[in-house]
């Protein structure tokens, strides 16, 4: 996927004023919130299960090379061939060299993330075959040749009205805005591709060490097909989605589902254990794993280490009120939300993404709500902190903030420039008590007025009620 | 070096872990793995299995019709599919074939399922009662695209198969088979998708209907 983080701010600046997609996002809404709040209500102990959840991600990671060997060992006791990829580029070129070796025309995709970091449907395209994607959203996405911009929901910011033209467009149909209709137009203009496909690639939602399995969890049933129909199944995807044990999944599961979607379960559960057995009557004849470095093991030791447990559920984005106003695309990659501003700039450079860390209001609503307890906004602020130490943010920033450390190590100076911006500020606002502009803060009154401050600091009040 | 040999040495190295997993390392996990603990999970009532599961399966957008025994399973199914004004015909794994599906007036095919079946009727390994879920095995007489490709996926279920959690269902698996199959796939009711404005559309690419017949 092309990125474009570093243009985040000229980004965000288009998605404000994008009268289509601001309505999509206000429909949007609370939606995934509330089903999330409605469905944990039944999980009489969340904690426990949150913090247990947790403990088995940190597990995984703390023996992540012994882990991926037991998945290996198993998975090739199965049939299952394992491939390691250190970079993105690396996925398109294993994925092309299987595709062509097993003579490869037309391939099916199910939801995959991490094919987005590598652009693999360009790659595969180049190289002479199609990817259709099956997962409705990523379907709309691809006919619109546009990136998701949720990593549960991809074409959330769509309405159906464009849905529906875009279904018009392509598929020759006569225009139809009725959701169900269209779901069906979709399942049925898809229904002989999956019959016909010779491949089937697949994320993994997790590698199981204990059996060598590749879990795959989804509503549509698109997942069940590109890896029971197509005569090859590739599922690719991070080195760090592996769990110990088949138990260990089904505590982790609790969470996922109840945190993307408020479901207690999603309607398919598939655990695939190799290709198709000697008597069976269906399934893949060949099974391949592609395992994902790409900038995972850069993490590992380091403080962002801990945004290795992510489940990729999308709670935080749900639950995020910059995620809410500027949507996925914004955000410039694959991942969006908090989530995304963390692993973004891990995953593509700092440099390439100095303003994704910037973009949340700390507000600690996605540390709330994350299954597994990933502290968001303290690593947002460890990026933050190690942007300033590399000298990455601009020039006015940084002696800004050398300007606010002097004033705090000398706390007279301090009081002395409160007393006096407080007085100031009080001044401007008038009679209405508010600040139409505050020079060089725009951005902070462009769109709002602020309300100016008392006149007094809150040194003076606190001296005052003192006992 | 390969990449595998270069991503497991940064693996390591990340982690401040000397040289190359050692055996003290290995059979670290491997114990882990053997004890294999069972983590929290919410509390239910769990009294009434069979209750819970239908309870929930209803929940998911499934249908449930309780009969006495296996035999009166091919009547249930000609009821279910004459009063939906579904087609009569379809398919059956075969490990079902045994029964009296022709008595009943249905036509099933003892196969896999392909593009064109409209119906597929399969067992199942067992089902869960936290969940409402169903867990199906794949194997030669249990093909799994009867259970996907068909618009109406119609599971023949043990009431006495069925367990409290996902927990229970791995633990009767592994003490009934060896290994696991190619596929287990755990099923909640119809296929659904909510990727247009998040309304929920039943049947997307899978089934528009499931219908449990649980006999005993």
């Amino acid at each position: 996927m092309q990125l474009t983080s570093s243009l985040f701010k000229r980004n965000v600046r288009h998605k404000l004023v994008d009268a289509s997609l601001q309505h999509n996002m206000k429909r949007f809404g609370g939606r995934f919130s509330q089903a999330r709040a409605i469905a944990m209500l039944e999980v009489d102990n969340l904690e426990a299960i949150r913090t247990a959840a947790a403990a088995i991600r940190d597990r995984s990671l703390a023996h992540l090379d012994s882990y991926l060997m037991a998945f290996e060992e198993r998975a090739m006791a199965c049939g299952t061939q394992v491939h390691w990829a250190e970079t993105a580029q690396d996925v398109n070129r294993i994925l092309i060299d299987i595709a062509r070796a097993h003579h490869v025309k037309k391939i099916v995709k199910s939801k995959s993330m991490v094919s987005e970091e590598s652009g693999l449907n360009e790659a595969v395209a180049a190289a002479g075959m199609a990817a259709i994607e099956t997962d409705l959203g990523e379907y709309i996405l691809q006919l619109a040749e546009e990136p998701p911009s949720h990593i549960i929901a991809p074409a959330i910011h769509k309405s159906v009205e464009e849905v529906a033209q875009l279904f018009s467009e392509k598929h020759h149909t006569t225009l139809q805005t009725d959701i169900p209709a269209l779901c069906r137009e979709a399942r049925e203009q898809l229904r002989p591709h999956f019959l016909s496909a010779d491949m089937g690639i697949s994320g993994g939602n997790f590698l199981i060490a204990e059996t060598g399995s590749v879990v795959i969890v989804t509503n549509e049933g698109n997942g069940r097909m590109v890896t029971t129909l197509p005569r090859v199944h590739v599922a690719i995807t991070g080195i760090e989605k592996v769990l110990p044990t088949l138990n260990d999944f089904s505590t982790v599961l609790r969470l996922l589902t109840r945190s993307a979607t408020g479901q207690s379960i999603t309607n398919y559960v598939s655990v695939l254990t190799g290709p198709r057995r000697d008597h069976d009557r269906d399934g893949p004849e060949h099974s391949h794993v592609i395992l994902v470095d790409s900038g995972r093991s850069r993490l590992l030791g380091s403080e962002l280490q801990l945004a290795l447990r992510c489940i990729r559920c999308g709670a935080c984005m749900n639950h995020c009120p910059v995620y809410q106003n500027i949507g996925g695309h914004a955000y410039g990659w694959v991942y969006p939300g908090p989530i995304g501003a963390v692993l973004t700039p891990s995953y593509v450079g700092l440099e390439n993404a100095l303003d994704l860390p910037q973009a949340s209001t700390l507000c600690g609503a996605c540390q709330v709500v994350c299954p597994v307890k990933i502290p968001l906004p303290e690593l947002m602020r460890v990026l933050r902190e190690k942007s300033f130490r590399l000298g990455l943010r601009p020039w006015h920033e940084r002696w800004a903030i050398r300007a606010w450390r002097f004033a705090a190590d000398h706390p007279r100076l301090y009081g002395w420039m409160t007393r006096l911006a407080v007085r100031l500020l009080h001044r401007m606002g008038g009679k209405e008590g508010l600040l139409h502009r505050l020079p060089g803060l725009d951005g902070w009154t462009d769109g709002r007025d602020m309300p100016a401050p008392s006149g007094r600091t809150f040194r003076d009040r606190y001296r005052e009620t003192r006992p | 070096m390969s990449a595998r040999d270069n991503i497991l040495a940064r693996i390591r190295s990340g982690l401040g872990l000397p040289g190359t997993a050692a055996g003290a390392e290995r059979a670290q996990i491997a114990d882990y793995i053997a004890r294999n603990p069972r983590g929290p999970r919410p509390s239910f009532d769990a009294t009434d299995l069979v209750a819970r599961f239908c309870e929930r399966s209803v929940k998911l957008g499934s249908t449930v019709e309780r009969v006495a025994s296996l035999a009166e399973v091919p009547q249930a199914v000609a009821r279910y599919l004459k009063a939906s004004a579904l087609p009569v015909t379809g398919v059956v794994w075969p490990a079902l074939q045994a029964l009296s599906w022709q008595e009943a007036g249905l036509s099933f095919q003892a196969r896999e399922a392909n593009g064109l079946d409209l119906v597929g009727v399969t067992g199942a390994f067992c089902a869960i009662a936290e969940t409402g879920t169903l867990m199906l095995l794949s194997a030669a007489d249990t093909p799994a695209t009867v259970s996907l490709l068909p618009e109406t996926h119609i599971a023949v279920l043990d009431a006495a198969r069925i367990v409290a959690g996902m927990e229970e269902a791995w633990a009767l698996m592994t003490s009934e088979r060896e290994g696991l199959p190619r596929a287990v796939n755990f099923v909640s009711g119809p296929s659904r998708t909510a990727d247009i404005e998040q309304t929920i559309v039943i049947g997307a690419h899978g089934p528009y209907r499931v219908h449990v017949v649980c006999h005993g």
